[in-house]
């Protein structure tokens, strides 16, 4: 079992022509997701890697009765793409795209009321299903399948736990990079819900970084309610006020959305926070080992 | 992005914000021209990107063209040291000036993107004049929030509620919701990401006021103002960080002696922390981005060796699609081609990364190829 996607997961990329869409459709492939087709508008009717491109995104999921897509439309015509999408009434839409205007990610999230789909990004690395589907831009070599849930808003810092995680013999069930951005289709606890209930993930890894306060409410989420075991790291301490460090999201402001404040209030919660990044496989193979968890998470 | 006081102001203007009629001046001839116009008086305001000015004595008033000399004189070429400009300042190029305002009273208007909610919020207080983040702390009752529908914009009974909150006289009420769309819609309209009157004043003749005004823009939104970019002023940035930005590469500069590069913008953050964490200084934050090529990386060497404190570099790759072979090649390259004479320890991870040690370390540069970022980051604060 999994959250979000798993081996029926079927997926459209939009802008399946551009070069960083072509060239992670290949990428996809070959982890062996099922890449049904794509839309290039003004290119309907050909074909890439021997998949049909479409020239919306309703034809595409008529023809190919996909129920996920990945966006990797340039900023200016994201938006339209991820409500394209929306209208289409997939499942799961994964926006890639980084550079997005914040107005009009408001104005994004105001279309999706009262409607299914579930956005994760943008400005995200995207979701894998280690060994069953991969979508998006992570390397897959690095995943692991197995028992642990992984949740950032940091794409390398996904990678960094993942790989911490794998080469102690730590699989994870899926990991799911929400993104920088600062208004996104998908925030922690709706993932953390995911994950606690799903039977299959037995401990969590969340990466969280400077600016907002979406990691305090996390935390307290989980106080209240995760009955599994959390780890985590913040990235940023030594952040300047008022910077964007990267990321949109990534600003300390007024004196709000601080490492410190954030590490704290997860600490009191329960949390245990890795001091390092370096360390966070590490703090989560002891914590599985003083919950008795250690042997059921490792890959056999 | 951030502009001027006078900038931000003419902006609002273009949409029905009423402000104070002013001029800017960059030159003392320039003040007492504009001060002529206003009838041999008014206020020298200081210009820089930064707030605080007030309290920092960047705002003057002058009752005659001789004080508008005297205060534009002083103020030009000054450096002004405020609570938001870090202890170096910022020095004072332009000058706004502009007419003397009766002040009554002084309220606070702030329009800001709430990520929990996803959407614009205007606040508003009473307490005019004092940082809305201290009114927060000291008494967060005192500010009133309206969150906006983005499909309906914000509604005249919203700004109401906003004025009767704040105690804005009763007679100057539609005053002040005419005031508050106009400011919403310049909002929305510029894509801003901060607009913040402080204060907002009502006036002994019975005007509500834009008295001070911050603009800031949400840079990705920028490719479709031209207006909003053409009023950048290069002079309140820091010169590498917009060297950096002409090659794709995200530069912010701090005060340690390590010079960082990194692919991805969490992991540069959690880069410099763990540099800290060791007992050493992070000299900048640095991201080369996903794809970092030879070029990429020749210039970000180049940009971080600029800051004279550096004494050493780290870098830390997280090779994920692209194979650590070939970024030691394009690392290796780039510090031959510019000649690095300074200590480098180089962390990557992912597919042949064996491989990518071993071009570091056959280089025949000084080069250490580290195992783990920990390791790199202690190794890096043991030689510099």
């Amino acid at each position: 079992m999994s959250i979000l996607v798993n081996k029926d997961t079927r997926v459209i990329t939009q802008n399946i022509t551009g070069k960083t869409g072509s060239f992670h459709l290949k990428q996809c492939l070959e982890y062996g997701t099922q890449m049904v087709g794509g839309t290039a508008p003004g290119k309907g009717g050909t074909t890439i890697e021997g998949l049909p491109v479409f020239d919306t995104v309703e034809q595409a999921v008529r023809e190919t009765g996909a129920n996920a897509s990945v966006i990797y439309v340039p900023p200016a015509g994201a938006a339209d793409a991820i409500m394209e999408a929306v209208d289409a009434e997939l499942d799961l839409v994964i926006c890639i795209t980084e550079g997005i205007p914040v107005l009009d990610m408001i104005k994004v999230k105001r279309y999706m009321e009262g409607r299914h789909t579930r956005l994760i990004g943008p400005n995200c690395p995207g979701v894998i299903t280690p060994g069953e589907c991969k979508i998006g831009i992570m390397p897959g070599y690095i995943f692991t399948p197995g028992k642990v849930g992984v949740i950032s808003r940091s794409g390398t810092l996904t990678y960094e736990a993942a790989y911490q995680l794998s080469v102690r013999n730590i699989g994870q069930s899926t990991a799911v990079g929400i993104g920088g951005d600062p208004v996104k289709g998908t925030e922690f606890i709706d993932v953390l819900k995911m994950f606690n209930e799903d039977p299959d993930t037995e401990a969590l890894v969340m990466i969280g970084e400077i600016g907002g306060t979406a990691e305090e409410e996390a935390a307290e989420w989980i106080r209240d309610n995760m009955t599994k075991p959390v780890v985590g790291f913040i990235a940023g301490a030594t952040a300047p006020p008022g910077r964007r460090m990267g990321h949109a999201g990534a600003i300390v402001s007024g004196g709000s959305g601080t490492a410190e404040s954030k590490i704290r209030t997860m600490e009191a919660c329960g949390i245990r926070v890795a001091p390092t990044p370096s360390e966070i496989g590490a703090t989560l193979a002891q914590v599985l080992e003083e919950r008795g968890l250690l042997e059921k998470c490792l890959v056999k | 992005m951030n502009i001027h006081e006078y900038q931000a102001k003419s902006v609002l203007a273009q949409y029905g914000v009423a402000v104070p009629t002013g001029k800017v001046a960059f030159t003392v001839d320039e003040a007492v021209a504009a001060a002529q116009e206003l009838g041999g008086q008014g206020v020298v305001k200081a210009q820089i990107h930064a707030g605080g000015r007030g309290k920092a004595g960047g705002v003057k008033l002058a009752r005659s063209l001789d004080e508008v000399r005297q205060h534009a004189s002083d103020l030009l070429g000054k450096t002004l040291v405020t609570h938001q400009t870090g202890p170096q300042g910022k020095v004072v190029k332009r000058l706004l000036i502009e007419q003397l305002t009766n002040i009554e009273k002084e309220y606070y208007i702030g329009v800001v993107v709430d990520r929990a909610s996803g959407r614009v919020v205007m606040m508003a207080s009473e307490e005019g004049g004092m940082e809305i983040e201290e009114v927060a702390a000291k008494s967060p009752e005192k500010i009133f929030r309206e969150t906006i529908d983005p499909a309906v914009g914000l509604t005249a009974f919203q700004a109401r509620k906003l004025a009767y909150g704040i105690n804005i006289p009763k007679p100057l009420v539609n005053k002040a919701v005419a005031f508050m769309t106009a400011l919403y819609n310049c909002f929305v309209d510029k894509d801003c990401s901060v607009a913040e009157i402080n204060p907002l004043v009502v006036t002994k003749e019975g005007e509500v006021l834009a008295l001070d005004a911050k603009l800031n823009f949400d840079d990705n939104a920028l490719y479709r103002h031209p207006d909003i970019l053409a009023l950048r002023d290069e002079d309140e940035e820091d010169p590498k960080e917009i060297e950096a930005s002409k090659f794709g590469l995200n530069y912010i500069a701090l005060d340690g002696n390590i010079g960082c590069m990194v692919n991805g913008a969490g992991l540069a953050m959690a880069t410099m922390d763990t540099i800290k964490y060791y007992g050493g200084a992070p000299a900048n934050f640095l991201d080369v981005g996903g794809g970092a090529n030879q070029d990429q990386i020749r210039e970000a060497f180049k940009i971080i060796l600029s800051d004279e404190n550096v004494k050493g570099i780290l870098v830390n790759i997280f090779g994920g699609i692209m194979k650590c072979d070939v970024i030691a090649n394009g690392v290796v390259a780039a510090a031959k081609e510019i000649q690095l004479n300074k200590p480098l320890v180089v962390r990557l991870e992912g597919t042949n990364v064996d491989l990518g040690k071993q071009i570091l370390n056959e280089s025949g540069l000084n080069i250490v190829a580290a195992d783990s970022l920990a390791d790199a980051a202690q190794r890096i604060v043991a030689l510099v």
